[in-house]
This record gives C-alpha cells, structure tokens and sequence, in this order.
C-alpha cells in the first residue's frame, strides 16, 4: 500500500511538472504583456504551440548528423527527471534520494551540454555564436549555483532537497544573512539559466544578442517542440527550487492525508503565481544587458554566494 | 600473487629488446602489442583479485639485485594493487588500440622497443618496497617516456619537448631523491624500515614539500606543468594516452605513498600547502586547455585539471586526517583515488580518438577538421561520451568522483582551523569553476572537430579507423558508464586501500536499496546514477514513441536555415578561437595578459585588416623565462673555459687540487 502511495504520488509530481510548465511561461508572458499594457496571447497558448510543432513535420538541415535528431530527446529527458527530483507540493518523492541538489544541477549541466552541441552541428555562423555565449554564461553560472548549494547545504546539514526543505520549514531556520545573500544570488542564477532578461531575451528572434534562440535556430517541428517544453520545464524546476528552499512551508509531509497534498498542492500552485508575477514585473522594469556586462552581472552572485558559504564557516548563526 | 605480478613485468622487460628486432619484420609490431596485451591484462587480473578478495595479505619478495646489501624489495599492499589495476588497464587499452594504431607508424624502430619497457617501468615504481628500486624504477619510466616522445624526431617541436621534459623529468627525480635522503636519514632505504622510524616534524613537512615537487613536477600541478602539455601530445597517441592517463597517477602514487604511507600523522598545514596547490592547478589547466585549438594539447591540459582535482581531494584527506576526522577522509581520499581510476579511462579514450582523428585526417588542429560524426561515427560516439565523461555531467563516471569530493568539502566547516576554513571554500569554488570549463572546454573540443561542416579537405575525406582501435575505445567507452552508474563497487573496491593509507572507509555501499551511493547517511546526500541513468532513458524513449506514434514522425532534409542567410562556406562557422574568445575575453585579460589587436591597413591600401590575439603564459614568463636567461648567462660566461691553452688548463686542475686539499684538511 505504501509503495503504491509513493509511486502515485512520484507519478502525480512528474505529470505535474510536466503539465504546469507550460502554463507558468503563458502565465508569465500575460502578466508581461498585461504589465505593457497589451493584451497578450490567452494563457494556454503555449500549450497550443506545442501541439502544433508536434504535427508539424521535421525539417532537418542537410548536414544534421544523428545526434542533433536525439539531442532534444536528451535535453528533455534530463530535464524532466531533474524536474521531478524537486519537492513541490510534497515532501515524500519516491526517488527523492536518486540525486540530491547537486546531481540536480549537473543533470541539468548535461542538458545544457547537449544543447551546446546542438547549436555547433549544422555548421551555421549562429548556432555557433549562440553555443559558445551558452558555455560563457554557462562558465560563471554554473559555479555560483554550486556555490549557493554549499551555503544553502551547509546551513541545513544535508544536499538533499527533501531535507533541506523539511528543515527550512522548522523552526531551526531562524534569520540569516547568508540564506539572504544565497536568495539573491539564486534568483540571478535563475535568470541567467532561463534565458530571461537581463540575461538573454526569450522572445526576440534575429537578433545578435540572442543566445538561447541561436542554439535552437535549426530545430522545428517535434524537436522544437520538445527543446519548447524542456526550457519551460527548467523555468519551473528553478521556480520550484526558490518555492522549496525558501519559502517551503505548507508542503505535505511524507505520511501526510490527501486533503493535506490537495492543500499543498494549491499552496504550491499560490507559490508558483506570485514567484511568476514578481518575474513578470522584474522583467519588464529591467532592460537587457549586452553580452559582456552578464559575466559582471554573473560575477556579483558568484561573490554573493561565496560570501554567504564564507559567512556560514566563519560563524554556525549568521 | 605477487610472483605473478614479477614474472608478468620480466615478461614486459623481456619483450623490449625483442622490439628492436620485431620491428624490421612486417608483422612485427602486431606480435609485440599482442605480447604486451597479454602481459598486463594478466598483470591487471592479477592486481584486481589481489585488491578484490585477499585484501589484507601483502605479499613481498626480495630479488638480488641493485644495492648489494640492500637487494630489490617488491610488495603488493592494496595500494600497490589498486594503481596496478589502473596501470594496467590502461596498458590493455592502449596494447589494444596500438594492434591497430601502431601499424601506421613511420618509425617503428623508435617505438617498438620502449613502449613495454615503459610499461614494466610503471609497473615496478608502483611494486617497489624501497627507495633506491623506486627511485631507478622512476626515473627508468622518465627515460623510456622521453624516448617515445622524441620518436618522432624530425619535428621540431617535438625534439623542444623532449628536452624540456628531460630537464623537468630530471628536477621531480632530484627532489624525490632528497626527499627519500631525508627519509632514509635514521632507516635506511627499506620503505619498512622508514614506516617504522619517526621522523621529526621539520624533516617530515620538508618530505612533504619535496615530495610535491618531485611527484608534483611528474603528475602536472601547477607551476611545475610546463612540460606537460609540450611532452604528451607529441608521443604517439596510444604512448599519450597513457602519459596522460597512466603515468600522472604513477605520480600521485609515488606522493601518496611518501605522505600518507610513509610519513607520520599528517599535520594541518601540510593539507593547506596541497590545497593551494590543487585548487588553482584544476582552474588553470583547463582555462589553458580552453585557449587551445591542437586537440592532443587540450587533452593534455585537462590532465592537468584532473590532476588538480586528485590533489585537491589528497589535501581535503590530509585535512580531515590531521584533525582526526577519518571517516571524512576516508570520503575524499576515495574520492581522490575514484577520480584516477575514471580519469585513467576516459583521458585514454580521448587520446585514443584524438589518435584516431590524426590518423584518418592528419591533422591535430580543430581549425582544420569538423564534420567527423558523419564520416567516422563510431569513434565520434565513443569520443561524445568520453567527452560527457570528463566534462563530469551524470550519468558518467567523472560526475561520481567530483560529487563525492563536493561531499567531503561540504563537511568541512567541522574543521577547527581558521586557514583551512577559509581556504576549502575557496578551493570548492575553484573546482566548481573547473568543472564548469571544462564542459565549455570539451563542448568546443567536440563541437569544432567532430560536428559542424569539415573545414579542410583531409577532413571532408576522412575514413573510420580500425576495428582493433574501435574495440579499446568503445571498451573504455562502457567502463565510463558502467563506472559512473554503478559507482557503489568501485567504492567498495577502494575500501582496503583507504583502510591502509587514512585509516577508515567509507560506509559500505554494495547492498544499499537500488545501488544509491551514500558517503554518510541517507540524510544528508545520496546519488543513484543508475535510477537517473535508467529514468532519463525511460523518459526520453516513452517521450520519442509518444510523440511519433500520437503527433507526426515524419521528416524533410532541406538546407539549413540559418535565419535566412546560409553561406555554403564552412570558413563561416565558428572556429576554435572565435568559440573561446568570450571566456577568454572575460577570464583571460587578466590570466593571459590576452590582447586582440586589430591591424587596419591604411586608407587606399588594399590589405585586408587582420585581429591577432596575444596570450602569454605568465607562469612560463615568470618563473620559467628567468632561470633560462640566467642559465644561458651563466653558460655564455663559463664558455670561455672550453678555448684555454693547456697551460691554463694545467693550473685550473692545479688550483682545484690545492682547494679540495684544503676542503680535506679543513
């Protein structure tokens, strides 16, 4: 009976995940468009995008090995188990043990690798210069997200989510300037690893500035689709992440009744609209950098972050 | 067991001479790879059920021969065994893609008869039990590696190396030889005699000092790697494969041996001194490997990443062991030794394809080749995953290790000194940095050699290489897997060599629900690669059929669309350096003084304007350019010395007698 419970339950957070990506990117982009006083595409537009690359045929460049047909395959796969490992309405995941914060980082680090390589196989002027700014970013962001699991892990004892959230939501938490400083600099590494601004614009197209765009600009159809859903897949796996580590409270617990995972579930859901509107409005007061200003934008949360681990050895209560 | 292991390394020994021979006769090179095949892989077997099932013996013999009265100690401890398996594997690899590779080979006379002698030589370090067997076993491998480096002689560049490698190879010896003088002061050279005497704080931190040059200037650390990234891509690629992949872990051997085996209790500030070295070491080598565009120089820089990553893991176990927390440094000295074992496979497998690429194309550099996937796929598949593999992303091998040096960097803040408490931060930041370059390293490495549109003619008509070739890589290839998503026997495995050398295991990890890896407890972390690994493929194939099956699985080739304005030129694709110049622009100012220049033709002439990027190599500017200059002043003014007349010879040797007669009499 209790196995049973875990896998449903597993299988609800994955189908979840899965079906609320796509509505957080339209939420997001109608609380933009709202906020630039557009009407904007109706909420589930997204949803309709990608039903309709997946019946579109594939038209695959000439020169396209193997691998740029599996490639999208990967990226999704990975993002979706790493998607699925974050705790979002409850605590008692069956394989939540699988990977913990930092296998979650690197599963996503291979996904990004495979699109890097995506970029590179065609051959175009593009797919390069959006490959190589990937791996620029790629280079500080990385290392700042490790830096905040440090500081984050070490304050709660553990890289595993399920604890770290359990033990955000105790009372032993108390106020940090570290878990401040670690918020900041995680909500800049989200930005930097979505593609959003101030980072990269994820609705501009033909532009020398774009990076993610430029790595996908030889996709289409089902593999389009896919490269789609996976990038709406990580926006909400990091919002989830901020939901989890920071703000953990009213997630069930892993005995908890069905009434208390439907009421974490709507919590989560609360999480997820308020977290999506600050982006919204974040974005739109913000504009975006040239390429050469993000890695000192990269830069201030990779200092950030090391300086919340530094304050956490220096003293157990800061 | 132990007899075995000697017999099969005379065996080695033997093959060397009958190389000479072997390698006029057509088939010969066939017969002496297949002999050392044979030799190591009963070597690694040997070894393998050596650290496996009797763990606890360690068998030694005595030969009579070196020192007269001291006579040739061996010993097979876990240690010893452990490295053996390693060693040796790597010598199976590479006698196996050499069955194919070493055919091509213009000059087989120049590297038939070193290649097992350098074997052996590996070999008898890892099995000495005294110094004077280890240090002429040592140095034997330094002489037989520099010969297999200049076999290809008529290159300059290649004859450059060699010389520099000469001289660094020569520096490591001298100061591991005054490191085992120190040792040996009160003992004698038996490595028993010396675990048993105590040696006193000061000459114990000198050892360790020496120590890290000697076996530090062989493995790679930074300041002392100048020689590396020149040496090893200018072997043969099978001979690089295993320089990069076996011969540096015979150097974190010989420093493993001297600090954790031979020397006593660790003290803190030794962990502080291999720190500081590891963790700049892991982030420079691989910035270097990224400015490169050789691909056998990339490869050889990123040795020297991992070999920062090694030592960073022996310093955070010297650490933990000095303050007494040994189940900790159980945690990273299996993580240190887990990261030889992978880099071992995959730094082999890279070589090897690297080996391959030149063979079918010629060429070594990445701005001459690109489209290979579609005219050499099986190497390119075994090439992406050894790429996947070091770039340390799951669910391979090299994520394991590093994931478990992480786990011990985030134990401690238990540390009660203030330096190390400072200076693990900033060294795990520094490994994060690493590992984030080194998958935009290998990123460019694949990207611009394998996928893309070939840049060059040799590599438009470029043909897969031999199956022999094939079999080592693709072999190496599922050990990467294999190694990364069942990682809990690998660490057993390790358990007796961590018993010995820091004193403690880690828990066991063989019987733990679904094969999950835990370092310390369930609470804190855990890590099952083979659920990520066999969950990713669920998703990814359940995602493929659903999609062709529900949606559309039809497909169209048509020109690439490059937003509209395809250029057939490949010139038009991103090169290796345009790749890197954004992390070289934002790291490299400062790292490599780098400067693009601009050169505009003036008005009316018909010049194309040229951009030329300057690095330098500070370290090599800083340290290695003075003592050059002064060596070449000193010898410029000892010249004179060569063009005397017998007379004043006669009164220099009359001079020296007079002050030897008073340094006698004094």
């Amino acid at each position: 009976m209790n196995a049973l419970r875990d896998i449903l339950s597993q299988g609800a957070q994955m189908s979840l995940v899965l079906g609320l990506a796509p509505l957080l990117t339209g939420f997001v982009r109608k609380v933009k468009a709202r906020l630039l006083r557009r009407r904007g595409p109706p909420l589930l537009q997204p949803y309709r995008d990608l039903i309709r690359l997946m019946r579109k045929d594939v038209v695959l460049a000439d020169n396209a090995s193997w691998l740029f047909r599996v490639i999208p395959y990967l990226i999704f796969s990975g993002t979706w188990v790493a998607a699925s490992l974050v705790p979002t309405f409850g605590n008692g995941l069956l394989f939540s043990w699988t990977a913990d914060l930092i296998a979650i980082i690197a599963l996503l680090g291979s996904a990004r690798f495979f699109q890097a390589l995506a970029g590179m196989d065609v051959g175009t002027a593009f797919g390069g210069i959006g490959s190589s700014r990937e791996v620029m970013i790629a280079s500080l962001a990385e290392p700042a997200m490790l830096i905040t699991v440090f500081s984050v892990a070490m304050i709660a004892g553990s890289t595993q989510l399920a604890n770290v959230a359990e033990f955000m939501g105790s009372d032993a938490v108390g106020l940090r300037v570290s878990l401040g400083m670690a918020f900041v600099a995680l909500t800049i590494m989200a930005l930097a690893e979505n593609a959003r601004i101030p980072v990269d614009n994820p609705a501009t197209h033909l532009e020398l500035t774009m990076v993610h765009e430029a790595m996908v600009l030889e996709y289409s159809g089902r593999h389009l689709a896919l490269i789609d859903l996976s990038s709406q897949l990580k926006l909400l796996l990091y919002v989830s992440l901020i939901a989890c580590v920071f703000l953990p409270w009213g997630m069930a617990t892993a005995d908890a009744s069905v009434a208390r995972l439907v009421f974490g579930a709507l919590l989560y859901l609360g999480k997820l609209t308020v977290l999506g509107f600050l982006l919204a409005v974040f974005e739109t007061s913000i504009a975006k950098m040239r390429v050469f200003r993000i890695p000192e934008f990269l830069g201030a949360a990779l200092m950030l972050a090391l300086l919340a681990t530094l304050l956490r050895f220096v003293s157990g209560s800061l | 067991m132990i007899a075995v292991a000697l017999w099969s390394v005379a065996a080695l020994l033997a093959l060397a001479p009958a190389g000479v021979v072997l390698s006029t006769r057509p088939r010969g090179s066939i017969i002496l790879y297949g002999g050392c095949l044979i030799a190591t892989s009963t070597l690694c077997v040997t070894a393998l059920s050596d650290l496996l099932y009797v763990p606890q013996l360690t068998p030694s013999a005595t030969l009579p021969i070196g020192l007269p009265w001291l006579g040739a100690h061996f010993r097979l401890d876990a240690l010893s065994a452990f490295f053996l398996v390693v060693i040796n594997l790597g010598g199976v690899a590479a006698s196996l893609f050499a069955l194919g590779y070493g055919q091509h080979e213009d000059s087989p006379g120049r590297v038939l008869p070193f290649y097992p002698a350098y074997l052996a030589a590996m070999n008898i370090v890892v099995l000495a039990n005294d110094a004077f067997s280890f240090l002429v076993a040592w140095e034997f491998m330094s002489l037989t590696s520099w010969a297999l480096v200049v076999s290809h002689h008529r290159e300059a560049e290649n004859i450059r190396a060699g010389y520099v490698y000469l001289l660094m190879a020569s520096f490591g010896t001298l100061a591991l030889l005054l490191a085992f003088g120190l040792l040996a002061s009160g003992a004698g050279y038996d490595f028993d005699a010396i675990r048993a005497s105590h040696p006193s704080a000061a000459v114990a931190g000198m050892v360790l000092i020496l120590a890290l040059l000697g076996a530090g200037s062989k493995a790679g650390l930074v300041p002392l790697h100048a020689w590396l990234p020149l040496a090893h891509p200018a072997a043969p690629s099978h001979v690089s494969g295993l320089m990069s992949g076996v011969m540096t872990k015979v150097a974190v051997y010989g420093f493993v041996r001297i600090v954790f085996d031979l020397l006593p209790e660790p003290v803190w500030w030794w962990s502080m001194v291999v720190l500081l070295v590891g963790g700049p070491t892991a982030t420079l080598g691989v910035l270097y490997a990224l400015m490169q565009r050789d691909i056998k120089r990339v490869l050889a820089y990123s040795t020297i990443e991992n070999i920062g990553i090694i030592f960073t893991g022996l310093g955070l176990a010297l650490a933990f062991k000095a303050e007494g927390l040994d189940w900790v440094a159980a945690l990273a000295f299996t993580a240190a030794m887990l990261h030889v074992f992978n880099h071992a496979l995959f730094k082999s497998l890279l070589f090897f394809g690297a080996g391959a690429v030149l063979g079918a194309t010629g060429e070594r550099d990445m701005e001459k080749l690109g489209g290979l996937i579609h005219r050499m796929p099986k190497t390119a598949f075994a090439m992406l995953i050894g790429c996947v593999a070091i770039s340390a992303l799951p669910p391979f091998n090299g994520f394991v290790s590093e994931w478990l040096t992480f786990q011990a960097i985030l134990l401690s803040p238990q540390l009660p000194s203030w330096g190390l408490k400072l200076v693990i931060p900033a060294v795990g930041g520094l490994l994060a940095l690493a590992a984030a370059f080194a998958a935009a390293c290998f990123v460019k490495l694949y990207g611009i050699s394998f996928l893309g549109r070939p840049r060059s003619d040799v590599a438009a008509s470029a043909h897969e290489t031999d199956r022999f070739s094939l079999t080592a890589m693709l072999v190496l290839a599922a050990f990467c897997l294999i190694a990364g998503i069942l990682p809990g026997l690998f660490i057993d495995a390790l358990a007796p060599v961590s018993k010995d050398m820091v004193g403690n295991i880690m828990p066991h990890q063989v019987g733990l629900q679904w094969l999950t890896i835990v370092p310390i407890a369930e609470s804190r972390s855990s890590y099952n690669g083979l659920l990520v690994f066999v969950f990713a493929a669920l998703c990814g194939t359940a995602a493929a059929s659903a999609i062709h099956r529900l949606a559309s699985d039809r497909l169209r080739r048509a020109p690439a669309w490059d937003c509209g304005y395809p250029d057939p030129n490949p010139a038009i694709q991103y090169s290796a350096s345009s790749f890197s110049q954004p992390i070289r622009r934002v790291f490299g100012s400062v790292i490599f003084a780098a400067r693009e220049i601009g050169e505009m033709p003036p008005p009316s002439s018909p010049r194309p304007a040229r951009l030329r990027v300057e690095l330098h190599d500070l370290i090599w500017d800083a340290l290695y350019a003075p003592i050059a200059m002064v060596v070449g002043f000193a010898t410029d003014r000892i010249n004179i010395l060569q063009f005397l007349t017998i007379r004043r010879y006669l009164t220099l040797v009359f001079v020296a007698l007079i002050l030897l007669l008073l340094v006698v009499a004094l």
